[in-house]
């Protein structure tokens, strides 16, 4: 248990120790890429094997790790060298390599052909705050998680911080919810904070469910804790004392590790009755989803908490008044409250230097599609797409040509070259007719057709539409068959007309989030393609 | 009644009971339910209806709304082919074509002879990979249209 600041500092010392007498580690990245080729089995033979090798035993020890980031040099395993505190990452690893691995705890000479060049734009593009811990620290491993000063914030907000202190600093950062929506956070808590309730609830999405974006999943399985912290900060900070973590079912990997991780916090006394001899007290506990999109959106998310199908209802009243079981609740992303830890421990003013005047702080971006660097990457706000495509993600493979990136999933939109200098923050994306989204960043070469890719999000939206409204249950029907039109070649002059005239419709008679952006992917092909549109048409 | 026999049921009703048999424990009953059986039989969800003290519309209501819950068996072999975004634009939707072409069923259905299920996923979170299949539990990443046929016919096997 873990009673007060200085325990907590004391344990951290501890275990970062920098002493001649300390292990290395070999850090293998277990995140879905890796793990998809072995890794896990890997670090679990190379454990083993280590043990009966008593020299290699105790100069190193073999960590798995959360995603690294540069899934496409999958399986990355790195080795760290705790006394000079240095780091050295390898990429594209094969099981086969395993002796070499072993040697490489001994020699640094050793597969020194995989090694990574660290100075690539991949890594010095990069700002990370979110995912300061991945592919560093041990999931399953607290401790390790204190080390790198873990659960810091929340014993210093206990010790030193009034809550209306902690919310003026969320508030000073300028952090928008990383889900997508962008809403201020402070402000976000601060009218719960005001509200008077007995019970007041935190809740955590978790509910991942927009094709093409991996980025709360590997938070929620390289660093649970850092969510944890967060949302008990949050509860500190607005006198809710429960929390709950919504989590795709389809994730069995990160509720296993957060499952595991509040079970760890509860024994250390981070969680719990008391939190460090303090009044407060805060638990968590975590629900599975069921795959539905739309339990994304934040009333159907809690009605689904409560055991109904996720059917949204109409806003007002807001969750800050009525949410979970009627109570006052704050609902927020898995990224957002990874983003209040190192708020907190460095101030809001640090935060908001970082990015743009009305986004600040970084942003964890899914890149996939035809790009060379696919993975997850964190970026300050306001890089341009750019330097997002080119530099970080390292351009499109050899002989492909960039023709639009897909940002924001099915309520997003398709960007096309021309706007490549449009600067990553909400509200410049929001202008050329996409959204920031959770962070999914797709890229398409010229050889995919957009009337297709807008029909794609429009069967997603259609299969995912609840069908508790009219405009979106007929309306996302209405505009596949139209568009299975234009793509058979088969659309008449009218259609065209009809097509636009429907995604108003939809965009402005819907109940909910689903619905009022379930037509973007169309409107802003239309808008950039619109010659795809056109030989889609018929004249007799 | 049989269900006192059957240890699957233990399962069920140890999940309704660290829930305190709250109507909100309903998702997290069926899981279970769907860990234990496989799948959600029909007198499963009146197990679970009558135990939470729940109407089997709602109980039939949930289950069918979440795509996650299957009323149906699965087959012995599964193939799980990921239709997100980023497998879509490399090719996800042929390679789901050409299973179903070969295999004469659709996705979410089972072969006559109750050896394959093919499914089709809305994304399994590893858009690296892409385009990506899981075959009873083990993912496979990058796959060519040839690849993804011989993977299954490996299965069968």
């Amino acid at each position: 248990m873990i009673h007060s600041i200085e325990e907590l500092k004391e344990l951290a010392k501890k275990r970062k120790c920098t002493e001649d007498s300390c292990k290395d580690e070999l850090r293998v990245c277990i995140g879905s890429s890796c793990a998809s080729l072995g890794s896990v089995e890997l670090a679990k033979e190379l454990t083993k094997e280590i043990k009966t090798d008593t020299v290699k035993n105790k100069k190193c020890k073999i960590k798995g790790v959360g995603c690294n980031g540069l899934c496409s040099a999958a399986i990355m395993v790195s080795k760290y060298h705790k006394k000079l505190d240095e780091e050295i990452i390898y990429g594209g690893i094969e099981k086969e390599d395993k002796e070499k691995l072993k040697e490489l705890i001994v020699d640094d000479n050793i597969l020194s052909d995989k090694k990574l060049d660290m100075k690539t734009s991949f890594f010095t593009q990069q700002k990370k705050i979110v995912l300061e811990n991945a592919g560093i620290i041990d999931p399953n491993d607290i401790e390790d998680y204190i080390s790198y000063e873990g659960y810091l914030a929340l014993f210093t907000a206990l010790e030193d911080m009034m809550p209306s202190e902690v919310i003026e600093e969320v508030k000073k950062s300028g952090l928008r919810g990383r889900g997508g929506g962008g809403y201020p956070t402070g402000l976000k808590w601060e009218t719960v904070a005001k509200v008077d309730s007995e019970q007041k609830y935190i809740v955590c999405n978790g509910d991942e469910g927009d094709p093409g974006a991996f980025m709360d999943r590997a938070v929620m399985e390289a660093d649970p804790h850092k969510v944890i912290e967060g949302m008990a900060l949050a509860g500190f900070a607005c006198g809710a004392t429960k929390g709950y973590i919504y989590v795709r079912a389809e994730y069995p990997t990160a509720v296993e590790k957060l499952n595991k991780a509040i079970k760890q916090a509860k024994k250390y006394g981070i969680l719990g009755n008391n939190i460090a001899n303090t009044n407060f007290s805060f638990d968590i506990e975590v629900r599975l989803g069921g795959g539905a999109f739309v339990c994304g959106e934040a009333t159907a998310l809690i009605t689904s908490i409560e055991g109904n199908r996720g059917n949204p209802r109409q806003k007002p009243p807001h969750l800050s008044d009525y949410g979970l079981w009627g109570e006052p609740t704050i609902l927020n992303n898995v990224e957002t409250f990874a983003n209040i830890a190192p708020i907190i421990r460095n101030g809001g003013e640090w935060y908001a230097s970082i990015g743009t005047e009305k986004s600040a702080g970084t942003k964890v971006f899914a890149l996939t599609g035809h790009i060379k660097n696919t993975g997850l990457v964190e970026v300050p706000m306001g890089i341009s797409l750019r330097e997002l495509i080119y530099e970080v993600g390292g351009g499109l493979p050899e002989g492909s040509k960039l023709k639009a990136i897909q940002t924001g999933g099915p309520s997003g939109g398709c960007i096309p070259e021309e706007l490549l200098d449009t600067s990553v923050d909400y509200d410049s994306l929001k202008a050329v007719g996409s959204i920031m989204g959770s962070g999914g960043l797709i890229v398409m070469d010229e050889k995919s057709n957009m009337v297709e890719v807008a029909r794609f999000f429009m069967d997603f939206s259609k299969s995912e539409s609840c069908g508790k409204c009219v405009p979106c249950r007929v309306g996302t029907t209405e505009l596949t068959v139209l568009l299975d039109k234009f793509i058979a070649h088969e659309a008449k002059p009218s259609d065209f007309e009809l097509l636009k005239s429907i995604c108003e419709v939809v965009k402005d008679g819907s109940l909910c989030g689903l619905g009022q952006t379930a037509p973007n992917p169309v409107q802003s092909t239309i808008k950039y393609f619109e010659k795809e549109y056109l030989e889609g048409i018929k004249n007799d | 009644m049989i269900q006192q026999t059957d240890d699957r049921y233990k399962m069920i009703e140890k999940t309704m009971k660290k829930l305190g048999y709250d109507k909100s424990a309903l998702i997290e009953t069926l899981h279970t339910a769907q860990d234990t059986f496989g799948y959600l039989e029909n007198n499963v969800l009146k197990f679970i209806a009558r135990r939470l003290k729940l109407p089997y519309s709602k109980v039939y209501g949930v289950a069918t709304f979440y795509h996650f819950f299957r009323l149906k068996p699965k087959g012995k072999h599964t193939a799980v082919v990921c239709m997100g975004t980023a497998c879509y634009i490399k090719g996800a939707n042929k390679i789901l074509e050409s299973l179903e072409q070969k295999y004469g069923i659709k996705a979410g259905e089972t072969t006559k002879d109750s050896l394959l299920s093919l499914i089709s996923a809305r994304c399994v979170g590893s858009c690296s990979l892409a385009p990506i299949a899981i075959y009873d539990d083990k993912p496979i990443g990058n796959l060519t249209l040839e690849q993804s046929v011989q993977k299954v016919e490996d299965l069968l096997k």
